[in-house]
Parts: structure tokens; sequence; C-alpha cells
């Protein structure tokens, strides 16, 4: 029988599916922080989140240092709320720091810039919870015009 | 009148064929496994999985190879040829890999599944092995079936590796999209549970309606040459047209509602 032979062909037939799947999952796949214990939370309250999405990157000076967890509307000020799930690794932000909604690129995603604040001696590091104060929204390309129009009117 | 009995008995013979394809697949499968199946199992897995590999290598870059140089044109337009590679990944991962490889599985391994069963029962072998008291149940279809489950995901999983490898060989290498963002953009798009699993998982579920139907067609058919050739053609055309159908109700279900 061709049985050593079949079971060769199946040995190679499993080692290219192993290697296919390790492809996907080192190359395709992004190995972004996974949801558990070791990221902390962090809310950040914005007048417009432009084309922001959960999942999007928060990034310090372009090293991505987590994840977009979630977006809900303030059911009180109707403003939107950003749900930031930050890696515990870089968890001595100072409570002055700020964010900004950027994007990369002229058509590129957008992301979370996270500039951190001035670290004084007595300073107040970020916490699990805590809100950031210092927000800067997106650019939505309509208001952009509507402004320069209007400021080229009033000339 | 004639018309209404006509209704009525294609009607119970279709739920009566559903019955047989039912019990057909439980006779089959709930069964204690044996050492002696599984070395069974491995000889199918060459046959209908192995012997696939080189259509599956094939088709799956050139799918690649022409989804890069399409979505090229149109995204260099805006721009955007940066995008090319999440593109790619993500039709590849989340609808053509299952579904094409299905439909490739139909016809390369489906078929001569059903011929092959046809036949064993056209010269009687599955009658022989019931009077020899072997169940054929358990000694032909539990093998092909577990084959064919086992051999489908792992090779849409090939397939949709070597397209994107082909993708990156149109994109990256002849067009020259930058290398970089071909894979950085591509691994922050595309997320591991909700579009590689959901691939994995789309595909065991055509697995197991294409080779369900395969073995049952062979199993069912009229024993002659001309009901076997009619039992091959079904199987295509039935596999194929489930795998469609099925592929729009599941992609509602994993991607639809966010």
């Amino acid at each position: 029988m061709t049985t050593r032979k079949t079971e060769l062909m199946v040995g190679f037939f499993v080692i290219l599916t192993i290697s296919a799947t390790l492809l996907l999952a080192m190359k395709v796949v992004n190995q972004g922080f996974s949801d558990n214990e070791s990221s902390y939370t962090l809310y950040a309250k914005f007048d417009n989140i432009g084309g922001l999405k959960a999942r999007s990157a928060v990034k310090v000076g372009g090293v991505t240092v987590g994840r977009v967890e979630s977006i809900y509307l303030d059911p009180e000020d109707f403003n939107p709320v950003v749900v930031l799930s930050l890696s515990q690794q870089y968890n001595n932000f100072p409570d002055t720091s700020s964010v900004a909604i950027l994007t990369s690129g002229l058509l590129g995603e957008q992301y979370i810039g996270f500039q951190p604040g001035f670290a004084f001696d007595d300073f107040v590091t970020l916490a699990d919870g805590d809100y950031i104060q210092d927000t800067k929204s997106a650019l939505v390309l309509e208001d952009l015009i509507g402004q320069f129009l209007f400021s080229r009117d009033s000339e | 009148m004639n018309w209404v009995v006509q209704v009525g008995a294609n009607t119970l013979d279709t739920i009566r064929s559903f019955g047989r394809a039912f019990l057909m697949l439980t006779g089959a499968l709930i069964a204690v496994p044996q050492l002696k199946n599984i070395r069974l199992t491995l000889q199918q897995i060459y046959v209908v999985g192995v012997q696939s590999l080189l259509i599956i290598l094939v088709s799956g870059l050139f799918i690649g190879m022409v989804m890069a140089l399409q979505g090229y044109t149109i995204l260099v337009g805006y721009g955007a040829e940066g995008s090319l590679g999440p593109m790619v990944a993500l039709s590849l991962l989340r609808e053509l890999g299952p579904v094409v490889t299905a439909l490739l599985f139909a016809g390369r391994a489906g078929s001569a599944l059903t011929a092959e069963i046809g036949l064993m029962k056209a010269t009687e072998q599955l009658s022989s092995l019931e009077m020899m008291a072997v169940d054929p149940l358990r000694r032909v279809v539990a093998p092909r079936i577990w084959a064919g489950i086992i051999s489908m995901p792992m090779l849409a999983i090939i397939f949709s590796a070597i397209g994107i490898l082909g993708g990156h060989l149109v994109g990256v290498d002849w067009l020259g999209v930058d290398s970089g963002s071909y894979w950085s953009i591509m691994q922050a798009t595309v997320d591991w549970n909700k579009d590689v699993v959901n691939g994995i998982i789309k595909s065991i579920v055509f697995a197991i309606v294409v080779t369900w139907i395969a073995i049952f067609k062979g199993y069912d058919a009229v024993p002659t040459s001309e009901g076997i050739s009619q039992a091959t053609t079904q199987t295509v055309v039935y596999s194929s047209l489930a795998v469609l159908g099925l592929d729009f109700v599941l992609t509602a279900l994993m991607f639809g509602i966010n």
C-alpha cells in the first residue's frame, strides 16, 4: 500500500496549513493590545470625533500605546465620550496631558494623538477611570471651509 | 387535480430525501472512534485534501493577483494605493477564501466522492460490505465525511494566505506599492477574531454542507450509469447553490450588524 507516501503527503499538507495560519497570524493580523487586565481606561470628551472608530489607535509621538475601546454620547450634554484603553506599561502620564484626533496621511484612518503634559515635581498621574480635560476635536473639512469663507467675508 | 398530486409527491420526496440524508449522517458520525478508522480518514484526507492542493494554490495565487491589479487601478485614482493590502486581505479572508475554496472543492473533490460512492453502490460493493457484517456507513462514509470537514478549512486558510502573497507580488513587486504600507495598513485593519476566525467558521460550515451533499448524492444515487452521472451533476449544482446562499446568511450574521 501507499500508506507511507500518503502519510508523508498529509504531513506536508498539515505543515503547509500551519505555516499559512502563522503567516496570517504574524503578518496580516494586528498584534494590538489584547483586552486583558494589563490595560487601564481613560475617558476623553470631544465636541466632534470625526471618523474615529472603536479600535482606532492611541499614539504618543507615533508609538501606539493603546486603542479606542468604545465611543458613546453623553446623555446630558450630547457630546461624544471616547473610552481609551491604554497599556499598563505606560501608566505614568501627567494629568495635564492632552488628546487630539489626528489623521494619518491625507486619506488615512483617524487616530488619537496623545500629548503628555509637562511633568512637574509633584505631578499627578492619570489613573484608571480619569477624564482627560484638554481635548482637541477632529477637523471637519466643511467647518474649515466655512470658517475660511467667513474670515474672507469679514476682511 | 393531477398537478396537486404532483406537488404533493414532490414535497414528500424532498422531505424523505432530507430524512435519509440525516439518517446517513447520524449513522456515519455517531460512533466510537477507532484507530483503523483514523487511518482510513488519513487516506481520504490525502484524496480530497492533498490532491486538491494544486488547484487551490494556483487559483488562490491568481485571484490575489487579479484583485491587486483591479484594486490598484481604482485606488490609485484616489491616491489610496496603500489601502491595497487591507482590500486584498479582507476580501480574501472574509469572502473569497471560504467561498471559492468551497466551490472548487465541490467541483474537484465533491464530484469525485459522489461518483466513487455511487459506483460502489452500482457495483454492489456496499451490499457486499453489509453481507460481511461491515457497516458501510462506518467503513466508507464516515472517513470521507471527516476528511472533507477537516480538509476544506485547511485549504481555505492556504487559499487566503497564498492570495495575500499573490496580491503582494502584483501590488508591491510589479506596481510599486510601498511594501511597508501594504503590510502595516493590513495589520491595522484586519482583526483575528472578526476576520480570520469568522472566515474559518464559514469554511467549516461550507465543508459540512458540501461533503454532506456530495456523499449523500452518491449514497442515494440510482445505481445505473445514468443515475451516477445525474448524481454527480447534482452534487456540483446543489453544493454551489448551497454555498452561495449560505454565504449570504453567514455574512449577514457575522458582519451585517455591528
